[in-house]
Parts: C-alpha cells; structure tokens; sequence
C-alpha cells in the first residue's frame, strides 16, 4: 500500500503505551504521527535526561534498564528512518472532528487523522494538606523527575506523604542517590496493606522489589499516619506536622515536602474526543470506557495509564493492542492477541491489588479545615467548595463554576478528585453521584499569538 | 558566582556552565538544567502566587500543574520545568513593569 493512500493514524503520547503502538503500526506498513510533549521519545517512566547528561540507564531505571534501552531504540530507530512523523515538543490542546490542535515552537497547527490512539499516561494523584500551596510542596512523580532528568533533589531535607508504590520508589530512590530524606510518611495502616497483600502474588517478584525497597527506608517509613498540616514561612515549607499510628503527634523539620497517593489518569483528551466515563470503584477515579482492546469508539483507541493504571509494563502491552484493534478496523491484517490480553489481565489483578492495599484517603479530606486550599492554582479553599454545594446542590460542574475550582491553569488536574470528594460529602452523596468535571480545551494554556499565526 | 538555593546538585555536576540573569542579578547554572534547575539551585522561588500571599517554586515538574510558569524580562512567560536554560537568558520572578 502506498503511503499516501494509507489512512493516517496519530498517537499522543510516547511513552511506552504510545512507542509499542507506534512499532506496530510501522509493522503493519503504515506511516504513523507520533505527537509527544516530551523532547526525546520515553515517557515519565521512562524519561531520558537532556544531551551532555552521563548515568547510564542502569543507573537511571535500575531493575527496568533493559525496558527502558528497548523503547527508547526501538522509537530511535524508527524516526531516524523516517517510518514515522515524530512532532517533539507539542502538545494537543483542542480537537473538534477528525483535527487536532497541535500546539509545538512555531505556533498552533492542525493535524488531521483517521484513527486517533491516546497514550496521554498519568499524573501523581494529590490530596490536599492544609499549607501545601507553599513553595517546596511538589508532587512525588517531580522528585523522582528531578532526580532522572536532572540529577538533583528538589531540597535539602525531604519528607515524603501519601500511599503507594511511587512513594516507597522514591524514597528508596533519593536515599541511594543521597539525598537527606527526613520521612515517608504513609497514609495506608498496615492492616489495609496486607489486605491488598495477597493480590501481589500476580507478580510475586514486583511484589518481592516492594518490600526491599521499603527496608532501604529502615526507620524513615511509618505507615498508617495522619498528616496535619505542611509549616511554612516566607521562603517556603518549614515542617510536616503529622500523628503517628498510636495518634502521637509528631513534628518533622524540612524544607521540602513530596506527595501522591498512586496516579491520576490524564483523561482530558478522551473526554474533548467525546468518549464515554464510567466511575471506577477501585480506582476510585473516572474513567473513559473502552472495550478490551482499547476500542473507545469514533475511531479513538486509549491505551496506558491514561486509561486503567496499570503501569509501564501493561501500557507496553495495551499500546500493541491498541494498534491491533486500530489496523483490524482498518482492514489490515492485525498481530495475535491472545497471549498480550491474558498477561494484561494478570497486570491488571496486581494493580487493582496496590490499589486495595494504599488506598485514596477519603476521610482526610473529607475533614479538611475550611480554611484549607483546595485550588493551588486559584487557591480556592474546602470551606468555598462546601459553600457552593449549599448554594447550588451535589453537581461537579456547577460547583466548579460557582467555586471557580478546576477552572485554574491546571485545569483542575491536581484539585478535582480532592473537590468532588468535598463536595459529595457536603451533599451527602457519592462521587458517583455528583458526577465529573467536564474537560474544556485548551488543555494547556496556550498563548494567544499561537492562533493568531493560524490562518 | 553559585548561591545556595533550593535545589541540591546529586549528579551529572561535570557539564559546562551558562550564564543567566535572575531578578537582575548574574547566575550560573549547567547547560542541560531546566529554567526551573537553574532558577532554584540558586534561589527558593520562581513566582508569587497571584492568589495568595505565597512564593511558589513549581509542583509537577512534568508540564500538567502549571505552576511554574515564569517571567522574562523581554515579556514571554516560559514553563520553566520544560523549557532548558540558554547563555544570557533574563529571568524574573515579578512581572515586566510594563505589565498592566
């Protein structure tokens, strides 16, 4: 087939879902558009520090080297033989009928497609601390970019809160790269943990890496802790103010301050391509609905994180099916599944298992202080939140317009499972009932002399 | 000439240097830091707040929070977590006086 006549299929996102899409298609004989708002091709997980930079990937994935050298060649290879168009640098921010609004260094352009496959991964899912508007407050997922892109620790003591396997990873991570980290502190009791515990054994060997990486925090880890407030002066964060598991209040000095409680699926795109939600109890999150290969519908197709957070492993899987479901609609002859769809389905188990063991924690937010930021972009608070319910009734998007949470610069990424959990809890409903925020474009802020050059 | 700031330089410390201006004042950074390296291994803040009272230093780092957008002298907001550092640039943690 020839090129020109070949459908036209883009992928957004070159992480692993988006790069094992891509290979697959190439496979199949068609000339696919990569779009990634990374500079080089790999991801979060997999993200690869600027030129001139040194540690090797052995260095810089540990147990995941192999993978990440895999990816990163097999897209390497790929563009540098022209077999696909990769725009670096760009981000979608709109979409209306088959066109997609790039937004690169040179201003607004419009890409056409006929198949769309989103592997737009995740971000850190965070819940408010009251004081976490302060300098030096970051998100889990930034200390460990910080340490792989760049090198450095984002401060000179470091506490780490939430639940997860990201926050075990990163304070092992940053102990053995030597920085000076004060506590992990995690919000999941260990009786939650070890409930979760026996869905592990889907990966006994992950489950295995865990529990060492967590005895390289020796006595810094607590689990089942309740966090108070971040302290901050002037200049930044001062101190976390938290109460052990026997309710002991405790008092650590820090200048920085990372958290997460798992992640968030980036989900914006889906919803602007008009795919269906459905709440998900575990997950605890909204999200699109597809079929088992990835199939959303209108020839939209998800795959990664963006859809079920899976993690890296699975969203190298869900981006070949992704493909495969793209080119069987397409007509083309598609590679076999079935083995792919059963080890997703054993990935899947074991994510749904971390999700039992280090839970979202409803009840501290659901116990916010009034005064507590809510909204870090627009610093709107939980008392403004519940003061909307009260005028305008258990709806997110009312509320988010009475509210102004969710309308900030973020667009609500970082505020919005935090705000619809208020908000149900001052409706007396559940989230489910209250519904989600609606995705509005620009996804990102763009400036406005980008469309101005458009014609 | 190096002041202590916020960030803590583990590894990849052999690049070659950059020179920048931060609020006016002349600072070194590596070539392949980020606006956002570079502005915190020598001071605490890349912005204030607009809504609040509050210096902020960035939350992501991956390009989805925004909090981290900061000023040049010559107009032009950047993201500093996704935009490198180039020889000469003039950062600021306040807007252009121009600025309405």
């Amino acid at each position: 087939m020839s090129r020109t006549a070949s459908p036209r299929v883009v992928i957004v996102g070159a992480g692993p879902a988006g790069i094992r899409a891509a290979a697959a298609l190439v496979d199949a004989g068609l000339h696919p558009v990569v779009i990634d708002e990374g500079n080089r091709a790999g991801g979060q997980i997999y993200r690869r520090p600027p030129d001139g930079f040194v540690r090797t990937p052995e260095q810089l994935y540990g147990s995941e080297a192999a993978k990440a050298r895999a990816l990163h060649a097999v897209f390497d290879r790929l563009a540098a033989d022209g077999r696909l168009i990769h725009c670096a640098g760009s981000s979608v921010i709109a979409m209306q009928e088959g066109r997609l609004h790039v937004l690169g260094e040179g201003g607004v352009q419009i890409v056409s497609y006929d198949r769309l496959i989103l592997a737009t991964g995740a971000s850190d899912r965070v819940a408010p601390v009251p004081g976490w508007q302060s300098a030096g407050v970051y998100s889990l997922g930034a200390a460990q970019i910080a340490l792989k892109a760049q090198g450095v620790a984002l401060g000179r003591r470091i506490v780490l809160i939430g639940s997860g396997p990201l926050l075990t990873l990163v304070g092992a991570q940053l102990v053995e790269a030597g920085a000076d980290v004060a506590a992990v502190l995690d919000t999941s009791p260990w009786h939650q943990q070890m409930r979760g515990f026996w869905k592990l054994a889907a990966r006994p060997l992950v489950a295995l890496r865990g529990l060492v990486l967590r005895a390289k925090l020796g006595r810094r880890y607590h689990a089942g802790v309740s966090l108070e407030r971040i302290e901050a002066d002037g200049q930044g964060v001062t101190a976390m103010c938290w109460r052990d598991a026997g309710g002991r209040q405790r008092f650590t000095p820090c200048d920085t301050i990372g958290m997460g409680w798992h992640l968030r699926a980036e989900t914006h795109l889906a919803d602007l391509a008009e795919c269906a939600f459905i709440y998900d109890e575990q997950w605890q999150q909204w999200l699109p609905k597809i079929d088992e290969m990835g199939r959303a519908g209108n020839g939209v197709y998800l795959a990664g994180d963006g859809v079920r957070l899976v993690g890296a492993d699975g969203a190298e899987i869900a981006g070949r099916l992704a493909a495969a479901a793209c080119l069987a609609d397409l007509g083309f002859s598609a590679p076999s599944i079935g083995a792919d769809l059963r080890k997703l389905a054993r990935l899947e188990r074991f994510a749904r298992g971390l999700a039992c063991a280090f839970p979202w924690p409803a009840q501290m937010m659901q116990a916010l202080p009034d005064d507590a930021v809510v909204c870090r972009c627009e610093n709107v608070t939980a008392g403004a939140v519940r003061q909307s319910v009260d005028f305008c009734g258990g709806e997110a998007n009312r509320v988010k317009s009475l509210s102004r949470v969710g309308m900030g610069r973020c667009q609500g990424r970082y505020c919005q499972l935090a705000a619809v959990e208020l908000a149900a809890a001052q409706a007396g409903c559940t989230q489910d009932a209250i519904g989600r925020f609606r995705g509005q474009a620009p996804v990102r802020p763009a400036p406005i002399g980008a469309f101005l050059r458009e014609d | 000439m190096i002041t202590a700031g916020r960030i803590v330089r583990l590894a990849e410390r052999d690049r070659a240097g950059v020179h920048f201006f931060f609020d006016g004042q002349i600072r070194r950074a590596l070539e392949g830091d980020t606006v956002l390296t570079a502005m915190l291994a020598s001071g605490h803040a890349l912005r204030m707040s607009e809504f609040g009272p509050e210096p902020r230093a960035g939350f992501c780092l991956m390009g989805a929070c925004q909090d981290c957008w900061v000023w040049q002298e010559e107009g032009p907001r950047l993201r500093a977590c996704s935009s490198l550092i180039t020889e000469g640039m003039r950062l600021s943690t306040t807007p252009p006086e121009s600025w309405p």
